[in-house]
């Protein structure tokens, strides 16, 4: 029998984890992303920016993005049918009606988000337009674990 | 282990979807080709590398490529590091038609502003074929 302190952090986090999960499953049990789903979303937004994680957006803006991937931010981005349905379950998007998806108005931005303003109003326009940096769309530069979903403070490193 | 289990039965899933190899996506393209005109030469690495570096509306294959596509490249617009283009220099590239499909789809469209024909993706994949592993600078 362990005592109180022979328990390590790592394992009231992985009960925790566990827990959580178990109790998320038994709710949602067809539509809830799968680990195919996350595959698919690295290898397919993965392959030209950080697979930005569901939290960035709100799911609205998502499902805006989703339903104009030809037209995506100067590139065509297009998707077949499968990897598009497995995107938008691990982006939490719900499939845009007609109304939803103009071809006029502009696509959403991470980075126009007053949350993303705020939190990068210390970093000087110089410093985003480092070579190793170039554009404010590649997180990865300064948040090393972005690519994960982490954006710690204490994992910032901007580079020189 | 377990883990190295699950990757191994992935992987192994994934080669026996992907079962194309550079080879055999260059002759699918030349038999589409030789299929629209009878007088098709045959692809070119000539031609393929002339493909590859010349600029559409904005951008050529080598904006994110490199001029060399043995070597890394990076996305033009997020600076993103992109692999390799050259099977030489990396295997993982054209062992599956739908993620060449895909590829063609895209960046044929960013780069010329319409898709590509089966002449010029054979072309282009003879060109890459063409380039054998890079020698040391």
């Amino acid at each position: 029998m362990k005592t109180i302190t022979q328990i390590r952090p790592a394992d009231l986090v992985a009960w925790s984890v566990a827990t959580l999960f178990l109790a998320v499953a038994s709710h949602r049990p067809v539509v809830a992303a799968t680990t195919d789903d996350r595959a698919v979303l690295q290898s397919e937004c993965g392959s030209c920016h950080v697979a930005y994680p569901a939290k960035l957006l709100p799911p609205a803006a998502w499902s805006q993005v989703l339903g104009r991937l030809d037209q995506h931010y100067g590139v065509d981005a297009s998707l077949d049918a499968t990897s598009a349905a497995a995107v938008s379950r691990q982006l939490h998007a719900p499939r845009a009606s007609g109304a939803q998806v103009t071809r006029t108005t502009p696509l959403p931005r991470i980075t126009r988000s007053s949350w993303f303003r705020d939190e990068h109003d210390e970093v000087r326009a110089d410093t985003w337009r480092r070579p190793a940096v170039k554009s404010a769309a590649n997180c990865d530069a300064c948040h090393r674990d972005a690519a994960r979903g982490d954006f710690e403070e204490d994992n910032i490193r901007i580079p020189r | 282990m377990k883990r190295a289990v699950l990757l191994l039965t992935a992987v192994c899933a994934g080669a026996a979807v992907h079962a194309e190899s550079p080879g055999s996506l260059l002759e699918t393209y030349r038999a589409a080709a030789a299929a629209q005109s009878v007088a098709y030469p045959g692809p070119s690495a000539r031609r393929g590398d002339d493909f590859f570096h010349a600029r559409g509306k904005e951008w050529s294959c080598a904006s994110c490529h490199t001029a060399d596509p043995r070597q890394p490249g990076r996305h033009a617009v997020t600076g993103k590091a992109i692999r390799a283009l050259a099977p030489a220099a990396n295997p993982d590239r054209f062992n599956s038609r739908e993620k060449t499909e895909k590829w063609f789809k895209r960046n044929c469209n960013d780069t010329l502003g319409r898709e590509c024909t089966s002449e010029e993706k054979a072309d282009l994949i003879a060109y890459l074929l063409s380039l054998g592993h890079r020698s040391a600078p």
